[in-house]
């Protein structure tokens, strides 16, 4: 295992070189966010497609790469011949749902650098407000791993998310307060922007603290949110983006991570469950990267639950093992503080779009226009899932 | 989830599980030794295992708890899998447990739940890791008694790091889950 590890170290740099800064993010695009929207996912998706394109000031034409994740249920196929996209000679679809965000954006990178498509679109589309939850499907998933955990109640995400939670805090005197702290800056940054679902609804403390339970010791509010919406970005190679209509925001490094011995988000079976996929993918992507975790001006972490904020801050390198609650304390999250985080509000309080809304938000900051400015932004950490196979980007301007 | 799925489950479970008695040996028909499904007439969902995870529940229906192990090198290994993921080894034998565990951690589900968990929430979940393997770790139940309801512990009573030791309930879908006792009740 360790011999495989060096080796593969050894070689990295020089993969993910040829990655950095090659490619950049030229557009983004997004549709309204609500509970329940009237439209498709397949309309939703084109719209969002659409706006991306023209944002970066490219024909739909010139498409020719196209990215997604699962639990997508608008195909590539669908929608490149809904825009009119010309011959599509990359597409690729990323496992483990919300794992999948950050490397849709990568496999495109690696493509457009690679010569493999000049044009590439990436996106997601979701009804998950008016739509199923996904958890209420049991019997399809039972004679999967989830014979090993829904049986015994264990049968939602908040629910195998608490229990490694509660191991956390037991393990690291983690509080409620510091899950609180997590909630409250995506909450505030909501607050400022005017597309987050969440833009008119401050949260108090006591709001917090009184809450309903969804799974102790997780609350209403340590959950992200059910929305409906969509969104997409445009990768183009650096050169390319140089000419196009915005600012380009550079792919400077990206990662994938699955561990050893990792399983699925019930991640109960290793030696060390509270060391996720994000310990991997940081691994890698700090490797390629020509600067670190104390250099990122601003991070958009994926936060379907509050705890996995804490948890990546120590896999990412902001902070040691068990230190990452303590590093939420004296507004380290808030603008101006250490490490401004979900500057749009994030999936707890912008929309839960399985966190595509990060990677765009990421771009905006890096652009200069966030609704929750960092003054000066020129790095940003974007991730996707933690506790699933995952992946992530450092983006530049 | 129709009440017309539900009854033709659990009649499956029920041929399975008369036709296969206690098999001699579970690993040497692991298709057969135990096939749980959908859920029972509790409205509590029985486990659906895999050919992997078949012998595991086949023991357990014998009030035994086992697990996967390498033949080769010895490792126990959880979820149970084709080969050894430390030697490669497809050769394995399910060595018995003696039981006992402690409570790694817990969490307490509120609703939205599926119907027959939402009667019974808030209920828990705990995750223990066993005495003689312990980063093997099983997800279940902690109860009064082996048929007990899923919330007939007070929640004040569960805590990490508390000893514990397995009982066995046939579920309505004719399989028999792992549940988990207090050692100092
Ligand atoms: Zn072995």
């Amino acid at each position: 295992m360790g011999a495989t590890r060096s080796t593969a170290g050894a070689t990295g740099p020089t993969a993910g070189a040829a990655l950095k800064d090659a490619t950049a993010i030229a557009g983004i695009g997004q549709t309204p966010f609500a509970k329940r929207l009237p439209e498709s996912e397949k309309t939703l998706a084109c719209r969002a497609i659409l706006a991306a394109l023209d944002d970066a000031g490219i024909a739909p034409s010139e498409v020719d790469a196209f990215a997604s994740y699962t639990m997508e249920e608008t195909d590539e196929v669908e929608v490149a011949k809904a825009i009119g996209a010309g011959e599509v000679t990359f597409f690729s679809k990323v496992g483990y749902g919300g794992g999948g965000s950050c490397a849709t954006v990568a496999h495109l990178a690696a493509a457009v650098a690679t010569g493999q498509a000049s044009v590439g679109v990436a996106w997601r589309s979701r009804k998950r407000g008016s739509g199923p939850r996904p958890w209420t499907n049991t019997r399809a998933q039972l004679p999967t791993p989830a014979q090993w955990t829904r049986p015994y109640g264990l049968l939602r995400p908040a629910d195998e998310i608490g229990l490694l939670a509660r191991r956390y805090m037991h393990e690291y005197g983690a509080t409620r307060d510091h899950f609180f702290n997590v909630a409250l800056a995506c909450r505030n940054r909501a607050n400022q922007n005017p597309a987050a679902i969440m833009y008119d609804r401050p949260l108090t403390r006591e709001m917090y603290m009184t809450a309903r339970w969804i799974s102790e010791p997780l609350c209403l509010f340590d959950n992200c949110l059910e929305t409906d919406g969509a969104l997409a970005c445009v990768v183009v190679s650096a050169e390319r983006a140089r000419d196009c209509r915005q600012r380009p925001v550079y792919v400077h490094s990206a990662a994938q991570g699955l561990p050893a011995q990792h399983h699925g988000m019930v991640n109960y079976w290793n030696d060390d469950p509270l060391t996720g996929p994000s310990w991997t993918a940081a691994r890698r992507l700090w490797e390629t990267a020509d600067f670190g975790p104390q250099d990122v001006d601003v991070a958009q972490i994926y936060d379907a639950f509050t705890p996995l904020i804490p948890l990546s801050l120590e896999g990412y390198g902001f902070c040691a093992r068990g230190e990452g609650a303590a590093f939420t304390e004296g507004g380290a999250l808030e603008i101006g503080g250490r490490l401004p985080l979900n500057t749009g509000g994030g999936g707890l309080s912008e929309a839960y779009v399985h966190g595509f809304n990060l990677i765009t938000e990421g771009v905006r900051q890096l652009r200069g226009t966030g609704t929750a400015q960092v003054p000066g932004a020129t790095t940003c950490l974007v991730t996707a899932g933690e506790g699933v196979p995952t992946s992530a980007l450092l983006l530049r301007s | 989830m129709t009440q017309t799925d539900t009854t033709a489950d659990a009649t499956t479970g029920a041929t399975t599980d008369t036709t296969t008695g206690t098999p001699a040996d579970p690993t040497a028909d692991p298709t057969t030794a135990a096939s749980g499904g959908g859920e029972g007439s509790d409205g509590l969902l029985a486990p659906v295992p895999d050919e992997d995870g078949s012998p595991f529940f086949a023991y357990a229906a014998r009030g035994e708890l086992r697990v996967q192990c390498c033949a080769d090198c010895g490792e126990p290994r959880f979820p149970p899998r084709p080969c050894c993921p430390h030697c490669q080894s497809f050769d394995c034998l399910w060595k018995r447990m003696s039981g006992r565990g402690r409570i790694w951690s817990y969490v307490l589900p509120h609703p939205p739940l599926l119907p027959a968990y939402a009667e019974q929430a808030p209920y828990n979940v705990v995750l223990v890791e066993l005495a003689d393997a312990p980063r093997i770790r099983l997800v279940g139940n902690l109860v009064a008694t082996a048929d007990a309801a899923l919330n007939s512990v007070p929640p004040e009573r569960i805590r990490i790091g508390a000893p514990v030791k397995a009982a066995f309930h046939a579920t309505d879908g004719r399989l028999t889950v792992v549940r988990w006792l207090l050692e100092r009740p």
